[in-house]
């Protein structure tokens, strides 16, 4: 193979007409401006502007932040198949990998952090912790991740330190399964609520970034690239990749909800979310099971025709949006269903006990939410066009090892 | 600069860096001398019992004192409007009997909110009132996700004319306190006050005193911990459901 | 210029600040300092220049006794500062702290420091602890 040669993104024009990257970073920067937006407009008259309330305290915001973290550690893999695992054809995506990482758990920080009721408390956050807390946790375990894969990056980019790079990457590696487990765990550990209480979170959030961060990963590159620059051995190498984590985390969903079946006391919320629980049963099945899960896998594994580039594409968008609907279920489904606290009693109250609480998102804070892609995109595109991060060539002939003309 | 003005600039910084290193033990020794008359002690364990028996369908009488005395404001958004208590009605599905009885915090001695909160604003006094330290506060909100009473509210929009004693603004989370500012000038929470001229159906005092008219009933009568599987060993009791 | 003449000149720019700061500290003492209307009482709970730099210090310090130790005697917490520093409206009511003659307001708008404890606790008179 012949030595990668990275370039900016300046640089790479192949094909491209010379404003392609500030029309889209133009594009990238008014999604993350009217996120903040937003994100003013609801502190400034503070949460009852919003869908959320005392009964769905976490909302879209939280759906899309959790959705951008978890697609961050993801999106790391490419770098740690090429890093940790020897897969040399990986190798020279390890930067792209490793700037999407930080950039887009970036991006589901912000949205996390200026949904907060007191975001101007952010130094209280920063300073003030209980360790007993996993929420305290993830706050070492997201800046942790920005500094190691900071540095994993500097070890790849600077040439004195290349031979640091496997080190780095085995321990952004191990860091980033730390980070999706914590993830994972502030929904496993609440103990009080039907929907939640359960370990098999954390290997559910390890697939579902395994998954949701190749998806993303594979829309940017196609993005970036033309074809001819981005053959299709590479593609279709991480296209079959996709396809196995979209198995995975259709297995551990299947996992959590027999699990949770299997204990009597929590039949009727997977009744609720399996069977007669309206917008979250319909996107269970249909946008997250059949949308996000079965048909990417029969796009990707095809039984009649071959793989294309295509239908790779269209996989990888079907991932993100079933994705999208498996993090609201699990967070919004999670608190509509209401507490038992007494059970066997028919409940009612001035404070919706005993009822399934209503949600209905208001635009700022769907705005907030997508905002966050936008952040993550103005990081991603300003660092690719500050650093040498774009390998020039992609295509077969300097990719694939056993490549013939 | 003149050679006074920089001679009073300089004696200003000495004397503030002097009044800094006094400060703390001069304030020390003012809170020492107060802490021996006042302030919490972990010998006690307020508690609360509540007679469902005796509360009735229709009265309200807690919720009125609660908003009252905490001056809890009604906006006319029951989604999103503070509920520090709440009447809650039952109907057994088997036998069709029906018990009434208020829902608060019920004061764990082994809280999950505190567990969670990231930044420690969620605490638990030594007399076991389960608090939220408004000072630091962020508003994740993450103290409501595992709070299993539902007992917490989120302030959604700004306050203005506060209590004195009750401090409360937009951004952060609050729940019942057991009116922490009347227990420790010696009183009962203001719900418990109200029972009394009503129905008489709350009890409320220390747990860890045998004396103490709540310890005596607790003893007396069989009682019951809302959701007692999960083993936080509350500070609210009920008898009667 | 060499290393040298970079050092000497940073030295210098940072000097030329630091006197300018100094400098316009000690002469707005003389200048246009608001001057807050003189509280009821005959003196607060320290001398006045000592107040002036540290009354967050005593207020923080109050202010974790009461939230976590119960201490709510003492004339030294917020409650005591607003009551006793109440300043009247044209009606003769105490005004709020959204009202710029307010006490804290009158220095704290000069500063340009922004007040948080408003934003949850009263800034009106109402209970003074025993």
């Amino acid at each position: 193979m012949k030595p990668v040669v990275f370039k900016e993104w300046k640089d790479y024009t192949p094909g491209n007409p010379s404003d392609a990257f500030f029309g889209k970073l133009v594009a990238v920067a008014a999604v993350a401006v009217v996120g903040l937006l937003s994100a003013w407009y609801m502190e400034h008259h503070g949460h009852w502007v919003t869908g959320m309330n005392n009964q769905i305290v976490w909302g879209m915001p939280h759906v899309f932040a959790v959705f951008l973290i978890v697609a961050a550690s993801g999106a790391l893999n490419i770098a740690s198949l090429g890093s940790v695992f020897g897969k040399t054809p990986y190798k020279p995506l390890a930067r792209l990998s490793g700037l999407m990482a930080v950039s887009l758990l970036a991006g589901g920080l912000a949205v996390l952090v200026l949904d907060l009721g007191r975001p101007d408390r952010l130094i209280v956050a920063m300073t003030s912790y209980n360790f007993k807390s996993i929420f305290a946790w993830n706050i070492f375990l997201y800046t942790g991740f920005m500094v190691i894969t900071g540095v994993y990056l500097w070890t790849m980019m600077e040439r004195k330190m290349n031979s640091y790079s496997k080190q780095a990457g085995m321990v952004a590696f191990l860091w980033r399964l730390a980070l999706t487990t914590g993830t994972g765990l502030i929904f496993g550990f609440l103990v009080a609520r039907q929907g939640y209480d359960a370990a098999v979170f954390a290997p559910l959030f390890i697939a579902m970034s395994f998954s949701f961060g190749m998806a993303i990963f594979l829309l940017v590159l196609s993005t970036i690239y033309e074809s001819k620059a981005f053959g299709d051995f590479l593609m279709f190498k991480m296209g079959r990749l996709l396809g196995l984590f979209v198995a995975a985390v259709l297995y551990f969903t299947i996992v959590q909800h027999i699990t949770n079946l299997y204990a009597a006391e929590h039949s009727a919320v997977e009744m609720f979310i399996l069977v007669d629980g309206g917008i979250f049963t319909a996107l269970f099945w249909i946008v997250q099971v059949v949308a996000g899960g079965l048909v990417p896998l029969g796009l990707l594994f095809p039984m009649g025709g071959g793989l294309t580039r295509g239908r790779i594409q269209l996989a990888s968008m079907l991932v993100i949006v079933g994705g999208l609907a498996q993090v609201y279920i699990i967070i919004i489904g999670g608190q509509a269903f209401p507490l038992v606290l007494f059970p066997g009693m028919e409940v009612t109250s001035s404070f919706f006990d005993g009822v399934v609480n209503g949600y209905t998102p208001s635009l700022p804070e769907v705005l907030l939410g997508v905002g966050g892609f936008g952040i993550a995109g103005v990081l991603l595109m300003a660092g690719m066009r500050a650093m040498r991060i774009l390998p020039e060539d992609l295509s077969d002939k300097a990719i694939d090892p056993h490549y013939t003309e | 600069m003149s050679e006074i003005n920089r001679r009073k600039f300089l004696e200003g910084l000495a004397s503030t860096t002097a009044g800094i290193a006094i400060a703390p033990g001069v304030l020390l020794y003012t809170t020492q001398a107060k802490a021996a008359v006042e302030g919490v002690s972990s010998a006690v364990r307020w508690g609360l019992l509540v007679d469902a028996n005796k509360c009735s369908k229709d009265c309200n009488a807690c919720v009125t004192a609660c908003s009252k005395e905490n001056g809890l404001v009604d906006n006319g958004r029951p989604t999103t409007d503070p509920q520090w208590i709440r009447k809650v009605d039952l109907k057994d599905k088997k036998t069709g009997k029906e018990t009434s009885l208020p829902m608060m915090c019920q004061h764990c001695a082994e809280p999950p909110c505190v567990d969670v909160c990231p930044t420690g604003a969620s605490f638990k006094r030594v007399d076991g009132i389960v608090l939220v330290d408004r000072h630091i506060c962020i508003g994740c909100r993450y103290c409501m996700m595992a709070c299993p009473y539902k007992a917490r509210s989120f302030v959604h929009e700004a306050v203005t004319d506060q209590k004195p004693d009750i401090p409360r603004g937009k951004g952060t989370v609050e729940s019942c306190s057991f009116c922490v500012h009347r227990v420790d000038q010696g009183k009962s929470p203001a719900c418990v006050e109200a029972c009394a001229a009503k129905e008489g159906a709350m009890t409320f005092g220390d747990m860890n005193d045998p004396k103490s008219e709540i310890s005596q009933q607790l003893a007396k009568y069989p009682t019951t911990q809302i959701r007692a599987d999960l083993g936080l060993d509350l500070g609210v009791r009920y008898r009667g459901i | 210029m060499g290393t040298k003449g970079k050092i000497r000149t940073i030295i210098a720019f940072f000097v030329f600040v630091m006197a300018l700061a100094f400098g316009g500290a000690s002469l707005v003492v003389a200048a246009d300092v608001p001057q807050p209307v003189t509280p009821k009482g005959k003196e607060c709970v320290r001398d006045a220049a000592f107040m002036r730099a540290n009354h967050m210090n005593l207020l923080k310090h109050k202010r974790d006794d009461t939230v976590y130790q119960g201490v709510r005697s003492g004339n030294d917490g917020l409650k005591d500062c607003v009551t006793c520093h109440a300043i009247p409206d044209d009606h003769g009511k105490p005004v709020g702290a959204d009202d710029s003659r307010h006490f804290c307001r009158t220095c704290h708008d000069y500063a340009a420091v922004t007040m948080d404890c408003f934003q949850c606790h009263t800034s009106k008179p109402g209970g003074v602890s025993k």
